[in-house]
């Protein structure tokens, strides 16, 4: 793929995930959408780059935050409001709102609300590929507060003991809700630790969309190439608070100042100057977003006036 | 027909599925080596290999997501735990993503998953060792829950349960596993959530759990000396639950007895007490009589820990308590022998 159409993809996915999480963030107080939502602002180049780097071979999976991997996967947002909306033409009838997200068609197999929970979920469908002589590989997203967690440790060893081709992706920003990591971790380097497993391991501090995808696009590789898995440290800003729609840009003027330079290289802002930069007009850009704007507005208004699915549904889909 | 031991028909059971099916393998401590989970995975890895039978880290957690992750892919995974207390480690995946996972993707996925846990006495086993915990699990909607008690039964309900779309806990008692029995050639398929009438009668209904169907059927036998007929009902399947047989059986006796080989309070024998009660209220001539563990850890001593136990002469004096019979005198009958049978160690 040529580096203008590459950018392009990127810069489509990066904003449509901004508008649309910017759309909940103008719609919630109207409390339609009763569902806490963790909202992606800030995190965009690590859904989209990474998205870009897959195949549809590859499984994904995420947590509570995981509207941006939702939308850069799928590229579709009707189905996505309407589950916030907790309506019939939601994903899952609205059964299951913003925490557990799933595109299975697509092969975003589900995301859990229990802070690392979904990580050995990942293992299963590496090695069900390996079962089935796919040379898909297994991505999982999670932040940095999951590295605490005892079943993270457990499936790094297991997915390096059984070689399995998983791509576990650290989506850093520093905060477990919000607490800093020098209150929470007796180590310097989540990296540093998990080089010490047989798995291939790859850090990066970038908000530009396109580092991100080469980066994970040699992960990828790197999987394939050496039967290990591979882990990813990707650093980013979370704007907003940990849940809700209010920005968060930190009690003290050095969490302020570090604000600050983030959005100066705020991914979007990142892509859309790239875009520039590599030829593409002003007017071209534009037409992109005003597409992308339009998607967003039709789905969330086609979601607000959408039914609730009948009562008696609350029973159906428990068992097989 | 054959005769073969409880142990060796789990064993039959998963070998059978896994020729069948080439999605279906199994995997956890001590499966592929040590004492192949008391000889009921041995030689599974000879005959299918490495990728379908193996051994994992000591990671219960992990390695029950591990099993959720395959199963929503295509394969159907039976993880085996050698002690239901090592499952505890595993209650987050279980409670929070297995039993969930479906109606999460409004239907989409399935999770054909078998979960195996040995349960119950051994030989000094002491309270981490010797748990049954299928009430804990039936509490929560999304996974079917299997406690099979005869050798035929382990094949039948084993195989139906690796065929079984959903997820499936499957308990196991390790006084059982030495048991012999007839067991059906080739292919055997026990239909979940059908209990088993092993013994017919008409004074009283004893619905009994696990090895507690074998000192129900050493009560009945003894009751029987003095005229007292009891019914003796295996539900076999404890989520779903075979609630018509019961309410049949009690419905025409009029009295029931719950031996569940488990505690009593908030337990099974209560889900089935409370049943009981709505649906033969009029027929019943006595409140249901619960027995299960005493309410304490479970201790080691061996005094204590029969203590700890129910047992047939337990059932037998809840059986004459409710048809207002005098204490019988059995002195003579020889009780636990299966407890001086078992020379442990684990």
């Amino acid at each position: 793929m040529k580096r203008t159409e590459l950018n392009t993809e990127l810069y489509e996915k990066v904003f449509f995930i901004r508008e649309a999480e910017e759309k909940i963030r103008a719609y919630y107080p109207e409390n339609g959408m009763k569902t806490p939502v963790h909202l992606s602002i800030g995190a965009e180049a690590i859904a989209a780059g990474v998205c870009q780097a897959l195949s549809a071979r590859d499984r994904i999976f995420g947590t509570y935050r995981s509207h941006g991997i939702y939308l850069a996967r799928t590229g579709e947002c009707d189905r996505f409001f309407a589950e916030l909306y907790g309506k019939a033409s939601g994903m899952a009838q609205g059964k299951t709102g913003s925490m557990h997200l799933s595109a299975v068609d697509e092969g975003f197999m589900g995301s859990s609300a229990i802070v690392s929970a979904i990580i050995p979920v990942a293992l299963g469908a590496a090695f069900a590929n390996r079962h089935k002589a796919s040379d898909g590989v297994a991505v999982v997203f999670f932040g940095d507060g999951a590295v605490e967690e005892g079943v993270f440790w457990e499936s790094v060893n297991a997915a390096s003991l059984m070689r399995l081709p998983v791509l576990f992706v650290c989506e850093d920003n520093g905060l477990a809700i919000h607490a800093r990591p020098e209150a929470r971790q007796g180590f310097d380097s989540i990296s540093g630790v998990v080089s010490q497993f047989r798995c291939n391991v790859f850090s990066e501090k970038s908000t530009d969309p396109e580092t991100v995808y080469s980066l994970a696009a040699e992960a990828v590789a790197a999987i394939k190439n050496t039967r290990k898995p591979a882990f990813l440290q990707l650093k980013y800003c979370r704007y907003i608070g940990h849940v809700g729609i209010d920005e968060d840009p930190g009690e003290d003027q050095k969490s302020r100042a570090e604000y600050a330079d983030w959005q100066k290289r705020d991914p979007v802002k990142v892509q859309r100057e790239k875009l520039a930069a590599l030829g593409v007009s002003e007017e071209s850009i534009c037409a992109i977003e005003n597409v992308l704007r339009e998607k967003v507005e039709t789905g969330i208004i086609a979601a607000k006036n959408a039914p609730f699915a009948e009562k008696r549904t609350v029973i159906d889909d428990v068992y097989a | 027909m054959k005769t073969m031991t409880f142990y060796n028909a789990i064993n039959e059971a998963i070998s059978h599925e896994m020729t069948r099916d080439d999605n279906v393998f199994i995997y956890g401590l001590d499966v592929a080596g040590n004492n192949y989970v008391f000889g009921s995975t041995a030689g599974l890895t000879e005959k299918f290999g490495t990728e379908r039978c193996f051994g994992t880290p000591i990671s219960e957690d992990a390695m029950t997501g591990f099993g959720l992750g395959a199963a929503i892919s295509g394969m159907r995974p039976i993880h085996v735990h050698s002690r239901v207390d090592f499952m505890l480690l595993a209650v987050n995946q279980i409670a929070n993503m297995v039993s969930s996972y479906r109606y999460s993707t409004g239907g989409k996925l399935k999770v054909p998953m078998v979960i195996r846990a040995v349960i119950g006495r051994s030989w000094g086993q002491a309270f981490q060792h010797s748990k049954s915990l299928y009430s804990i699990f039936a509490h929560v909607p999304g996974v079917k829950i299997v406690v099979p008690a005869t050798p035929a039964d382990a094949k039948g309900l084993l195989a139906s349960a690796i065929r079984d779309d959903n997820p499936v806990l499957f308990f196991e008692h390790r006084w059982l596993y030495d048991i012999a029995g007839e067991v059906p050639a080739g292919e055997h398929l026990v239909p979940l959530g059908e209990a088993n009438v092993l013994r017919a009668g008409d004074d009283v209904t004893i619905v009994a759990t696990s090895w507690m169907t074998v000192e129900a059927m050493k009560a009945a036998e003894v009751l029987a000396k003095r005229g007292v007929s009891a019914e003796v009902v295996d539900p076999r399947t404890i989520v779903p639950l075979d609630e018509e047989r019961i309410v049949r059986s009690v419905s025409r006796t009029g009295r029931c007895v719950v031996a569940d080989n488990d505690w009593v309070n908030c337990g099974f024998s209560a889900e089935v007490a409370a049943r009981v009660s709505a649906r033969c209220f009029g027929e019943l001539k006595a409140p249901v009589t619960r027995l299960g563990f005493a309410p304490s850890p479970c201790p080691c001593s061996r005094p204590l820990e029969t203590e700890f136990y129910p047992n047939a002469e337990d059932i037998i004096r809840a059986v004459e308590k409710q048809l207002d019979l005098s204490p019988a005198d059995l002195s003579a009958e020889e009780f636990s022998h299966w407890e001086n049978r078992f020379k442990g160690p684990f």
